[in-house]
């Protein structure tokens, strides 16, 4: 079902693409010597370079060309092997340069495609048009001083990756699924560690309206929103805007604009008459970046497996449906930690287990998969308890409850509490016997036929063991003597 | 080519560079000329050949993923016209 805004005219569609800004993961800058770690001392990671002194010449990090063509394969894209630096000019006080460096006419990375899946299960295809390299730039702290803003470059030159869609998104959840699949897709490539409250991802976003059928109307784009809730929010709050305008006879005038939070609302950044003008051109500084196909093809061979694939293989090797293969492969640690359960086991128990108990007990315990108190070694090692009848499932549940609270391995915690399953037919004859004996009334009704009580005395017997008898065998046996 | 006192204003503006208008025609004359002067390259036929990048044959030189440089904030403060502790400052800017 696809997302309409019923106006006053009849319905309007939403059309929605994303410029995700992705930082990414190197030691040093794009084009300095600087660190790029997170949360320094300020101006502590500045180069001359940074910080724009005259005569100062940038010069590229091969790791950070490495991560944007090793992102661009991630993405299903074609890499071009030859890109080129140009300048984006304008003043800002948290651009010493005066210019960007970015990559505008000739992009590293050309177009791609993302597949998200909506809730309703649906699979949908997003086009990428363009993925670049550029800096970014220092960051402006306001609340300091009443009449000064601080300045701190300690993030300006760190490299970033522009990711553009093409503007295919139709609904709000689309571009939630686009961005969650996009993150997931970054840190599995570990180009990008996806942080949205640090800043190390960040989305604009383009909006416009149409009644069905037209042609693309003007668009505004929103800046730097910084949670993917914010985005969804974001176009639904100005698509009704703009809708609102179309039918009242106005014109929506293509602008830049913010989108407030706590109003939920967006307003204008930026009027028309000072929209940008970047006056782009080929920065002298840098010659062409020029990369080799044995080098592209070194960069893909040493991929990770990436998330559409692992789901494929953990369906098809665990036998386990799409939709669990899905939300263990949300997150690589998970995948992992399952991976690591199963493999030799039986992938189903596995998914149940890692998906219902643990991740119950991590968020009552406000602990992540990273921080688990029962490694996956351990729990592998509990099924393994539970496949060769040590334990049944019930009193499994009893132990790794154990296992979460004392950390103790499963083994320990079976022999402490005296968990091991019975199967000694003798201990389960004498329950059974001792529970017929004290419900000889429901014996009777039983007998005359009333057999649904079957399932009455298999609960007395296991209460009888501590629910610790093996209940096969439990079966087994009061059938025999229920019938005799 | 001509340079209009319109565009001359919108480059003075995009550079951040005050001119009152009794400077401006004088500007306009002058970035003319140099405009016109660089436009005698479009004279020359250049179909069919490729953009020229550089001097150099080169590709581009990149360097290994290592932190070599920064913590130097006094060298780069000290020439600062305006800071306040770590901090560079300017006056005060919020969109």
């Amino acid at each position: 079902m696809s997302y309409v805004i019923e106006g006053k005219t009849g319905s309007w569609e939403i059309v929605v693409g994303l410029e995700v800004h992705a930082q990414i993961v190197s030691n040093s800058k794009l084009f300095s010597g600087a660190s790029t770690t997170f949360g320094a001392e300020p101006n502590s990671q500045v180069s001359l370079v940074d910080a724009a002194f005259p005569g100062m010449l940038p010069v590229i990090n091969k790791e950070c060309v490495a991560q944007a063509v090793r992102t661009g394969l991630g993405l299903n894209a074609r890499i071009n092997l030859e890109s080129r630096f140009d300048r984006k000019n304008y003043f800002y006080a948290d651009l010493p340069q005066g210019y960007q460096i970015s990559q505008f006419a000739h992009p590293i990375v050309g177009e791609g495609t993302i597949e998200i899946e909506l809730s309703s299960g649906e699979i949908r295809k997003i086009g990428i048009t363009r993925l670049h390299m550029e800096q970014d730039a220092g960051k402006l702290i306001h609340d300091q001083d009443p009449t000064k803003s601080m300045v701190d470059l300690n993030r300006a030159g760190v490299a970033l990756m522009e990711i553009v869609s093409e503007p295919d998104i139709r609904e709000p959840e689309e571009a939630g699924a686009y961005l969650r699949k996009l993150r997931q897709i970054l840190r599995y490539l570990g180009t990008c560690d996806g942080n949205m409250e640090e800043g190390s991802m960040r989305a604009d976003v383009n909006v416009s309206v149409r009644k069905a059928g037209e042609p693309f109307r003007t668009r505004c784009e929103i800046k730097n929103v910084n949670s993917i809730r914010f985005v969804m929010q974001a176009i639904e709050a100005e698509a009704a805007r703009q809708v609102e305008i179309w039918e009242s006879g106005g014109e929506v005038d293509q602008e830049t604009r913010l989108f407030d939070a706590a109003r939920g609302e967006t307003r204008t950044m930026r009027s028309k008459e000072d929209a940008h003008d970047y006056r782009y051109f080929p920065d002298p500084d840098l010659l062409p970046l020029v990369i080799e196909q044995e080098w592209v093809d070194a960069l893909k061979a040493a991929l990770p497996e990436l998330p559409d694939a692992k789901r494929a293989r953990f369906q098809s090797d665990y036998g386990i449906p799409f939709y669990d293969a899905g939300v263990l492969v949300a997150e690589q640690a998970v995948a992992d930690f399952y991976e690591t359960v199963a493999k030799g086991r039986d992938g189903k128990l596995a998914v149940s287990w890692v998906t219902g108990d643990l991740f119950a007990a991590l968020n009552r315990t406000s602990k992540t998969i990273e921080t688990s108190p029962v490694s996956a070694e351990a729990l592998g090692k509990m099924l393994d308890l539970i496949a060769d009848g040590t334990i049944n499932g019930k009193i499994a549940k009893e132990v790794f409850e154990d296992m979460v609270e004392t950390g103790e391995g499963p083994d320990a915690i079976v022999e402490k509490k005296g968990l091991r399953q019975v199967t000694d037919t003798g201990v389960i004859d004498a329950a059974i016997e001792s529970v017929m004996a004290s419900n000889a009334d429901k014996v009777a009704e039983y007998r005359s036929g009333k057999d649904k009580l079957f399932g009455f005395f298999v609960g007395l017997v296991m209460k009888e063991t501590k629910g610790k008898a093996n209940p096969a065998l439990v079966n087994e046996a009061l059938k025999s003597k229920l019938d005799a | 080519m001509s340079l209009d006192l319109a565009t001359t204003r919108r480059i003075a503006k995009l550079a951040r560079i005050g001119l009152e208008d009794a400077e401006l025609e004088n500007v306009r004359q002058k970035l003319d000329g140099i405009l016109g002067w660089v436009d005698q390259l479009s004279e020359v036929d250049v179909e069919g050949v490729p953009p020229m990048v550089g001097t150099e044959t080169e590709a581009l030189r990149q360097r290994e993923d290592v932190v070599t440089d920064g913590n130097c904030r006094d060298a780069i403060l000290s020439c600062a016209p305006e800071k306040s502790g770590p901090f560079y400052t300017v006056p005060k800017v919020v969109e």
